[in-house]
């Protein structure tokens, strides 16, 4: 954190109980605090730990057996290609129905799929966040043409249509991927072609506030000594700055994880992405489309966990937000 | 004032430049075979050939731009080949000024494909727009004035969650529950002015622009409610409350006034960007804008067209960022000034 609020920790130290101990806390301390007692926040985290652990845990449990998201159970799906029974065939042995026409498990299949879904966000996420970091405290930094040149390479990215250009690039993207990078085509080439443009296109947001927040940070005593000492820019930049910007980057992380989450849904529906057989949240939930009225449950349950990931992300960084930079109110 | 402007569209123009440079770049530069594709799976070496020197393609990357710029300025000829269109007179397509190329695929100009879908696609961001502007400011309102109460929480979490379900599956939920199943609304499909009159047009674009302004309305009641909150404890909204100014007078007229910078940037580069195609939302509901013209020219390769929907999308929103640049200074005049 940037500011030491410590007025602000003694009043509050002092209303909340023990008038005798009034300590000094840290910047942290106080974060962590303010944190604590966010009780949505809480609630918000809690789910976003909840479906991680399942995320991490899914290709495991893929491999032991317990999640099956590849057989074709067709003897359960009636004439009609409909899962035969009520609620899209729900079981013990199915607990979230089976998909139509097919007959794979639907719980295996959304819950393998949010795997693939939360690793291309978080590639995605961390990789528009490494650059807008770069070019922000590049740009932040050395100021004049620089910061200008860098300004408008920001203005010009944004003048593109972002998911216009994933479809227009599309094959030429995936032919430099699998040709020049030499990635093995299938899944993992989409997966790369998607988690690319994503971040190619998507970094201005971090860019624009993390300059900002170095343009503050650079006339401070502590950079100033680190420039009468003769510290290379390199030096100036990545060790005595960057170091200052670990707020802002969690908070922009967890707003940024939603975004790509509903990003990868919406490319899957206009048929860029992973492919089946290889579950993801976007193409489950477009493939369920054609059964919208007919399958309810299997329409509904990956919009839904959708839904929850983004809301709970959402709130996650409005937390951290409220906690890390507590004069910042929007 | 008038100097100011002139610097945003001085900028403005460097932009767009770079825009149609670096598009052609992106596009053309890569080794790729954008005559192969127009060409088609049965042609063989020889045909392929002759359709890359017919669409100008055995030229560099640069020169095709310059091409396009040329055409953009004075129009241009089709096929791109002069020889060849000395000798076939007859399969000559001429594109007026500002020509965006030529469809192979369709054998027709990128600016008839173009304007035929944009009012489409303009309509549903007209309404689109008026939905979310007037609900986020109202709700945005609602909800700074009983901070923390239920309604507060309630209008937020609300278009929290309208905005994370996946636009098109709200899409899709409206037409098959909302409208077929339930009948509340029906089905949705585009009348024009002409053909259905104002009310008719307006009521074949409820659910698509319901649709696309449910993913901003989030977004305006978050970012109303908190400069609205901020306002309300600034000195002068005591004053206006002090000398016995109307409620309504006190909101609109002097709280909502600081919201109203963001509000205006947020504005212009949200519609901008719809001007040219919701491509989801318009694929869902099959209204043929320039949405369902991208993912069309996406499936069947049809290079030109898209370049062309890139450079008219990228030039909107250049614009947008002029014009909301140019109203900032009009706001606020401190800007002019930096």
């Amino acid at each position: 954190m940037s500011d030491l609020d410590t007025h602000g920790s003694v009043s509050a130290d002092v209303a909340g109980g023990d008038p005798e101990a009034v300590e000094g806390k840290s910047p942290f301390q106080l974060a962590m605090g303010r944190f604590r007692r966010d009780k949505l926040t809480l609630v918000a985290l809690g789910f976003v730990v909840t479906y991680v652990t399942a995320a991490i845990a899914a290709p495991f449990l893929v491999k032991a057996g317990v999640l099956d998201p590849y057989t074709t159970n067709q003897d359960l799906i009636g004439p009609d290609t409909i899962p035969i029974g009520k609620w899209g065939g729900i079981s013990w042995e199915h607990p979230l129905g089976i998909e139509p026409g097919i007959g794979r498990d639907a719980l295996s299949r959304i819950w393998y799929g949010m795997t693939f879904s939360l690793g291309i966000a978080l590639t995605a996420t961390l990789f528009a966040i490494g650059l807008g970091v770069i070019i922000g405290i590049v740009s932040g930094g050395a100021g004049g043409k620089t910061d200008a040149v860098l300004g408008r390479l920001t203005d010009l990215t944004l003048a593109f249509p972002q998911t216009l250009m994933v479809l227009a690039l599309y094959s030429l993207g995936l032919a430099f991927i699998t040709g020049t990078l030499h990635v093995p085509g299938g899944d993992l080439a989409n997966a790369v072609y998607v988690t690319a443009i994503l971040g190619l296109f998507g970094w201005t947001g971090v860019g624009r506030l993390i300059r900002g927040q170095v343009l503050s940070i650079r006339e401070r005593e502590f950079v100033e000594a680190a420039r009468m000492i003769g510290a290379s820019k390199m030096r100036i930049y990545f060790r005595e700055i960057l170091p200052n910007l670990w707020a802002p980057i969690l908070i922009m992380f967890s707003l940024y994880m939603p975004i790509f989450v509903s990003a990868e849904a919406a490319l899957s529906f206009l048929g860029v992405g992973i492919k089946p057989p290889t579950p993801t949240l976007g193409n489950v939930l477009a493939d369920s489309l054609d059964y919208a009225q007919a399958d309810f449950v299997y329409f509904f349950a990956p919009a839904a966990l959708i839904a929850i990931i983004v809301v709970s992300f959402n709130l996650l960084g409005d937390g951290l937000r409220d906690a890390l930079d507590p004069k910042a109110d929007r | 004032m008038f100097a100011y402007a002139v610097r945003r569209l001085g900028i403005g123009a460097v932009l767009l430049l770079s825009l149609t440079l670096v598009t052609y770049f992106l596009f053309f530069a890569v080794p790729s075979d954008p005559a192969k594709q127009a060409c088609g799976k049965n042609c063989n070496e020889e045909q392929i050939e002759q359709t890359r020197v017919a669409l100008g393609y055995d030229k560099p990357w640069i020169a095709q731009w310059g091409d396009f710029m040329t055409g953009l300025v004075k129009g241009r000829d089709f096929p791109a080949d002069e020889e060849l269109r000395a000798n076939n007179p007859n399969i000559v397509t001429h594109c007026a000024a500002p020509c965006m190329g030529f469809s192979f695929v369709n054998q027709q100009t990128v600016n008839e494909i173009l304007s035929g879908a944009f009012p489409i696609s303009a309509s549903i961001a007209v309404v689109a727009l008026v939905f979310w502007v007037t609900g986020g400011v109202l709700f945005g309102i609602l909800a700074a004035m009983t901070k923390g109460s239920f309604l507060d929480r309630g209008l937020v979490g609300l278009t929290l969650i309208a905005y994370a379900f996946p636009s098109f599956f709200i899409g899709k939920f409206l037409i098959t529950y909302v409208s077929i199943k339930w009948g509340w609304v029906e089905y949705p499909a585009y009348l024009s002015i002409e053909e259905g009159g104002v009310s008719g047009w307006l009521s074949s674009l409820f659910l698509p622009a319901l649709t696309l302004a449910l993913l901003f309305l989030a977004g305006y009641v978050r970012i109303t409610r908190s400069y609205v909150l901020e306002s309300l404890s600034e000195d002068y909204i005591r004053t206006a409350k002090a000398k016995g100014l109307s409620q309504r007078t006190m909101i609109f007229k002097h709280a909502l006034r600081a919201a109203l910078t963001p509000l205006v940037t947020m504005i212009g580069l949200d519609f901008a960007g719809l001007l040219g195609g919701a491509i989801i939302t318009e694929n869902v509901f099959a209204y043929n804008g320039l949405g369902v013209v991208a993912l069309q020219s996406f499936t069947s390769d049809d290079l030109p067209t898209m370049v062309g929907l890139v450079i008219l999308i990228g030039s909107f929103v250049i614009l947008a960022n002029i014009i909301v640049d140019i109203l900032y200074a009009v706001i606020d005049p401190r800007v002019r000034l930096g």
